[in-house]
């Protein structure tokens, strides 16, 4: 019975015609072969002990040891957080604590840069410090963070009846959309400080979240404005002849609903701002790709490429992965294209 | 008399009814713009004053005219001829040539790659259907710097170097050397790298923008192209695809535009691209406010020209109505 229904399912996936069957074919070998290779090269020939050496440097950097509890401590608050939040969102919490944990979110934000950074009675880290996952994960939330009302302004902006602020929300979008990210990134590094108080030096870590900020928030600005303009003009109305005011009418009525629409693009951005951050390796900040460069140049890890570049790029891609899954849940979540 | 005194009444009602002034949406508009421009102004001005300070402590003045002055630095890939001897602009219209090749090259093979692979993603064979969203989600979810650090580093570094050269179909080889072309057309490993990244990062996106433009085609065209006795091959190349072009075409030319930006990462491999060049001048030379400026026309050229090809296109595949 099970036989059977194995030969139907396989006659009709991949054997249906001559040309699918040789095509079946051709892809098992293919797939025998890179499989083969692959484990013999990850069992026999792969040197992982620049891996297992290197650990500390490659989530933490060269975050002092004894002061791992304060990270443990912040991997704890994050981690509560979303559990409670998942938990809200797969109703086994009632909805009325949603209001409290969004607020429970907002405040984690200073205090896990607290306990990061130190200051205020703890012993401060300098920022030299902060390198590896810890430093990308912390450019990719800050960024993020920032340039989302950045975004919003933007896109708002562009959509103004105003001729000055217009026009500057469209020149800003189109020069940072035309330009390279690595440019971005270079011009935050060198221009920046040129164009400061020549007393005023400001962080490099600092000066690479600037350059990220300001080129994700060009994107997202488009982004959003995909959304504003899918809101049908009756919403507008409704909200004047309600009485709100401009402002209040964006905030209550056209917003909610354009962000909704475009969460997806938006998640797609977030990821592309993580995989970004990688580029902060250029510009010298040793993120988890920077740091992967430094210990490739140590001489007793001389040409173990393959062994670094795959375990971080199974790291990075474990973050995105997990941020495009859920994006989908979120999006089937909100019934996104339902109602 | 009468007449005088009814206008006067009209006058003075009209003063008395007219709304009052701070409740003007017109005149708001008109000082929200003032404001802005002013902070817009002010601003400029700040950071003006505190660029002019900086160059004159650094002992930098503004200016193109340093382009004349020798380069003194030498490029590892030049299609037209230059010496370190040569000017700065020679050096960057180099890169600039450097550029434009990887970007040619670029799009042409991710668009090939992007489509076998968007179509295989809707095959009817199991298998394939699954290395192809294997194939998307490796590309689309790992950064295109670390990507292109492995092509380079991991692989193409690592190849033999010299006698046997890995053989693909007999068609082209590779080694540490580099891409040898039949007839002995040979390119670097820098730019071998870099265009196989270029090519399997931005095809994945590609794949994904084919896949739903084929599937935003109704199923009845399918089906009436099956029932004019096409074979399946031919009802996607015939029917299908040339309706699917509508909604592809502008997605694809942000991802052309994408990779045209991101040939900028050839920095990575040490490809001497305009990018890499410009970076080279700004160490030299310290110019950086010039150095920057010249990327930007660069690059916003670039995707100008990109943009307006992709939109004459556009309009060919538009439907035409009658």
């Amino acid at each position: 019975m099970l036989n059977q229904k194995m030969s139907k399912w396989l006659k009709k996936n991949l054997f249906n015609t001559w040309y699918n069957s040789i095509l079946t074919l051709v892809c098992v070998w293919l797939l025998f072969f890179a499989i083969t290779s692959i484990f013999n090269w990850i069992f026999n020939q792969a040197q992982w002990s620049v891996i297992a050496a290197n650990l500390q440097l490659f989530f933490v950097g060269r975050y002092p040891s004894e002061l791992y509890w304060r990270l443990w401590f912040v991997l704890a608050i994050i981690l509560g957080l979303t559990l409670l939040t998942w938990a809200i969102f797969t109703k086994r919490i009632s909805h009325r604590f949603s209001g409290t944990l969004s607020i429970a979110w907002v405040l984690s934000f200073p205090v896990v840069l607290w306990l990061i950074g130190g200051g205020l009675g703890l012993e401060p880290v300098d920022t030299n410090l902060w390198n590896g996952l810890l430093l990308t994960l912390i450019t990719a939330v800050v960024s993020i963070v920032l340039s989302f009302p950045l975004g919003v302004l933007l896109a708002l902006g562009r959509q103004s009846q105003l001729f000055t602020i217009r026009n500057f929300s469209i020149f800003y979008i189109e020069i940072i959309r035309g330009l390279p990210l690595i440019g971005i990134l270079f011009f935050a590094q060198v221009m920046l400080p040129l164009f400061l108080p020549i007393e005023f030096r400001i962080d490099r870590v600092v000066r690479g979240i600037a350059g990220l900020t300001l080129f994700s928030a060009a994107y997202l600005a488009e982004n959003v404005r995909g959304g504003l303009q899918s809101i049908p003009r009756g919403q507008y109305e409704a909200a004047k002849a309600l009485g709100l005011s401009a402002p209040l009418m964006m905030l209550l009525v056209i917003l909610p609903q354009a962000l909704r629409a475009v969460i997806p693009a938006l998640v797609g951005q977030f990821i592309g701002l993580f995989k970004d951050t990688s580029l902060l390796s250029i510009v010298g900040l040793l993120e988890l790709t920077g740091i992967s460069r430094s210990i490739l140049a140590q001489p007793q890890f001389l040409n173990r490429y393959t062994e670094v570049y795959l375990f971080i790029g199974l790291l990075y891609w474990s973050f995105c992965y997990a941020m495009s899954l859920t994006a989908q849940q979120l999006e089937k979540q909100l019934g996104i294209g339902k109602r | 008399m009468l007449c005088l005194a009814h206008s006067t009444r009209y006058i003075l009602l009209f003063f008395i009814h007219m709304t009052p002034i701070w409740y003007n949406r017109k005149l708001w508009g008109i000082l929200v713009q003032i404001g802005a421009a002013f902070i817009a102004v002010a601003i400029a001005l700040v950071l003006w004053v505190n660029l002019t300070d900086n160059l004159q402590q650094l002992g930098i003045q503004l200016g193109l005219d340093f382009l004349n002055s020798q380069a003194s630095f030498d490029i590892a890939e030049t299609p037209i001829a230059y010496q370190p001897s040569a000017p700065y602009y020679r050096a960057l219209l180099v890169g600039l040539i450097n550029s434009l090749r990887v970007i040619f090259f670029g799009i042409l093979f991710a668009t090939i790659v992007g489509i076998i692979i968007g179509t295989a993603r809707l095959s009817d064979n199991w298998l394939v259907r699954k290395l192809s969203l294997i194939y998307v989600e490796i590309f689309r979810n790992t950064p295109l710097l670390l990507q292109l650090f492995f092509w380079y580093f991991a692989v193409f570094l690592s190849l033999p170097k010299e006698g046997n050269l890995i053989s693909l179909g007999g068609l082209l080889q590779v080694g540490a050397r580099g891409t040898v072309l039949p007839f002995g057309i040979q390119f670097s490993p820098e730019i071998s790298a870099l265009t196989l990244g270029l090519t399997l990062y931005t095809a994945a996106f590609i794949a994904e923008i084919i896949r739903a433009g084929i599937l935003s085609v109704p199923k009845g065209q399918w089906e009436a192209a099956q029932a004019l006795g096409f074979k399946s091959i031919l009802v996607l190349s015939l029917v299908v695809f040339p309706q699917a072009l509508r909604l592809i075409i502008p997605p694809l030319t942000s991802q052309y535009l994408n990779l045209a930006k991101n040939s900028s990462l050839a920095i990575a491999v040490g490809y001497p691209d305009i990018y890499l060049v410009a970076s080279t001048t700004f160490n030299q030379t310290g110019r950086a406010v010039e150095v920057v400026l010249l990327l930007m026309v660069t690059y916003l050229t670039i995707s100008l020209v990109i943009s307006f090809t992709m939109n004459l296109l556009n309009q060919t595949v538009q439907l035409k109505e009658r």
